[in-house]
């Protein structure tokens, strides 16, 4: 159970040869990344004991994977992060890069992008600004915000005329337009087909390089975990069962050798919770 | 016969026709309309041969002069007029507070526990099983039709409105909360449009029984409207009268659906259902 804290890549400024166009302004406010400290955390359901004391401390700007069984309590977790549900002991507490204590401005994107299907994508982004924001503003940093994920041809258009894989990044783009110390994925992308989900990964493994949030990913796929996180986190029984660091510089190739080494290794740790 | 074959022959040209001169009349333009037409001409042809009695059934010709003659003295309009004003109002009244209502108890576990049960046992009694007592109460004025046309229309839309706020989706309402919407915002961007379709099912059943109300109060009770006209022709055998009748509260009834349907199209165009 190592923890290596290893440098982070410099946020990249945003470079205009890789997206093919000038970048709007209203987006590039930086993110006020969060660490997460969770000391005890239980949680149950009822006589369902779900966690039993997570210890974590997860270091502002991190990128942490966790996997484990099916029913293991991953979503359990990521919903008391984000404070969708209540803890029944212990505490979570986020403090920002100075290390003094923060509230945290945590988003979520689940496996279903959960977008209003009756507002067209620009709308939906719009939505994750809060209320009381000037319509225009809204409109401008929405747009920004489908420009990072390559949907701003598409603003116009309803939910329903969009690919799963474009909803998904819809529902990401709703998620970082409030620039979020704290994003949480929760498989999200777990019900796309395998080109798909690379070229997310991808996305998701930009977005985060460039605007520098903490991020939470569970999935069920050990190899996306590996090529994405500085951290991947088993759990088990309830508990952490093992914390594996990923000491590889980020922008990582399918089928790295060392790569696959450690998916055997976390393969290993999850199979071993019986 | 001869209009009869007219327009008969008429929709048939068309038909064959239909992309030099009436390049935007198609098949489904048509095709529906080829069923009514079909019966017009038979029962015009039936009546014509005397194979139909005038004293049961009139002519569509028939039919078409008493429009004529009712329609130059200005009293059909006038029916027409109270009638759908009649119907509106009763619309508005009882559709507002089925609105409400469905609205309330679909958010508010504790008014749904208190009205719910009262509001399910009255449904179950016909409204039109009401009249005696509503004559009682209101006589026959405005207020008795007013109130029976609200009466019928509140519960389909109440329970339509109720049934589409309780299935609307959970993980909407918990992105709303998520991303820190207030209960007012919640409703307008995610209970509402949700409940929609739900409501719009509502309105349009609503709509049938509004016409059937109406009409069934305006022959017991009342000195205008076109229930009025029909029932008062049959005291004076003028069946050409009382078919006209018919044949109007069947085009105000098709009239009200087809507004319905495209408030419906227009509103949900979200959805792929209704999507062209
Ligand atoms: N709201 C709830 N009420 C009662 N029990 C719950 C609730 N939510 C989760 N549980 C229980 O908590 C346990 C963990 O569920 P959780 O959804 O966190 O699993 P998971 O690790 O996300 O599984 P999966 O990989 O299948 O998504 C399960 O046994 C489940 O039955
Ligand atoms: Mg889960």
């Amino acid at each position: 159970m190592s923890l290596h804290i290893h440098e982070r890549p410099a946020r990249s400024p945003y470079s205009s040869s890789t997206h093919g166009a000038t970048r709007p302004d209203a987006a590039s406010t930086t993110t006020q990344a969060v660490s997460l400290h969770l000391r005890g955390v239980e949680k149950r359901f009822g006589d369902n004991q779900v966690l039993r004391g997570i210890d974590l401390d997860i270091e502002a700007g991190q990128f942490v994977a966790i996997v484990g069984k099916s029913g293991c309590g991953k979503s359990t977790l990521l919903r008391l992060l984000v404070g969708l549900d209540q803890h029944t002991g212990g505490d979570i507490s986020f403090h920002d890069e100075y290390g003094n204590s923060a509230k945290a401005d945590a988003r979520i994107v689940f496996q279903e992008p959960r977008l209003l299907p009756w507002f067209n994508v620009a709308k939906n982004v719009a939505v994750g600004l809060g209320e009381g924001i000037d319509k225009d503003e809204a409109r401008t940093k929405a747009l920004a915000a489908l420009w990072e994920v390559h949907l701003r041809n598409k603003a116009e258009e309803w939910p329903s005329q969009l690919s799963g894989g474009q909803r998904q990044r819809v529902a990401l783009a709703r998620a970082l337009v409030s620039r979020p110390g704290l994003l949480v994925l929760d498989e999200p992308l777990g019900a796309l087909d395998a080109l798909t989900r690379i070229s997310m990964q991808t996305l998701i493994a930009r977005v985060w390089r460039e605007l520098g949030f903490t991020a939470v990913l569970v999935t069920h796929d050990v190899s996306e975990a590996v090529h994405l996180a500085d951290r991947v986190i088993v759990l088990g029984e309830g508990r952490i069962s093992l914390d594996l660091s990923i000491p590889q510089p980020h922008s990582r190739k399918h089928g790295d050798a060392e790569l696959a080494e450690l998916e055997g290794q976390l393969l290993e740790a999850i199979l071993k919770d019986r | 016969m001869a209009l009869a074959d007219l327009t008969f022959s008429r929709t048939l040209k068309q038909t064959n026709k239909r992309i030099p001169s009436f390049p935007r009349l198609g098949r489904a333009h048509v095709l529906p309309l080829v069923v009514p037409v079909t019966l017009i001409a038979l029962w015009q042809l039936g009546s014509s041969t005397g194979f139909i009695s005038d004293r049961i059934m009139p002519s569509p010709v028939a039919v078409t002069q008493a429009f004529w003659s009712e329609a130059a003295s200005g009293d059909l309009g006038h029916n027409i007029l109270v009638s759908a004003g009649r119907a509106l109002a009763g619309l508005l009244v009882g559709g507002t507070i089925g609105f409400l209502l469905g609205i309330i108890n679909g958010v508010s576990k504790l008014s749904e526990q208190l009205t719910d049960t009262t509001l399910q046992m009255i449904r179950t009694i016909p409204h039109l099983a009401l009249i005696p007592l509503v004559i009682l109460w209101f006589g026959i004025g405005e207020e008795a039709k007013l109130f029976l046309t609200s009466l019928g229309v509140l519960f389909p839309i109440y329970l339509n409105t109720y049934h589409g706020v309780r299935n609307v989706d959970r993980d909407l309402l918990e992105m709303g909360r998520i991303y820190g919407m207030s209960r007012w915002s919640l409703f307008r961007k995610v209970i509402f449009p949700g409940a929609l379709p739900s409501i719009f099912v509502g309105l349009r059943y609503a709509l049938g029984i509004m016409w059937l109300t109406l009409i069934v109060s305006e022959s017991i009770a009342a000195s205008s409207g076109l229930g009025y006209m029909a029932n008062n022709a049959r005291e004076f055998m003028m069946t050409d009268v009382v078919v006209l009748a018919l044949v109007i509260y069947a085009l105000l009834g098709k009239l009200a659906d087809v507004i319905a349907r495209r408030l419906e199209g227009w509103t949900l165009s979200w959805n792929a259902a209704y999507q062209k």
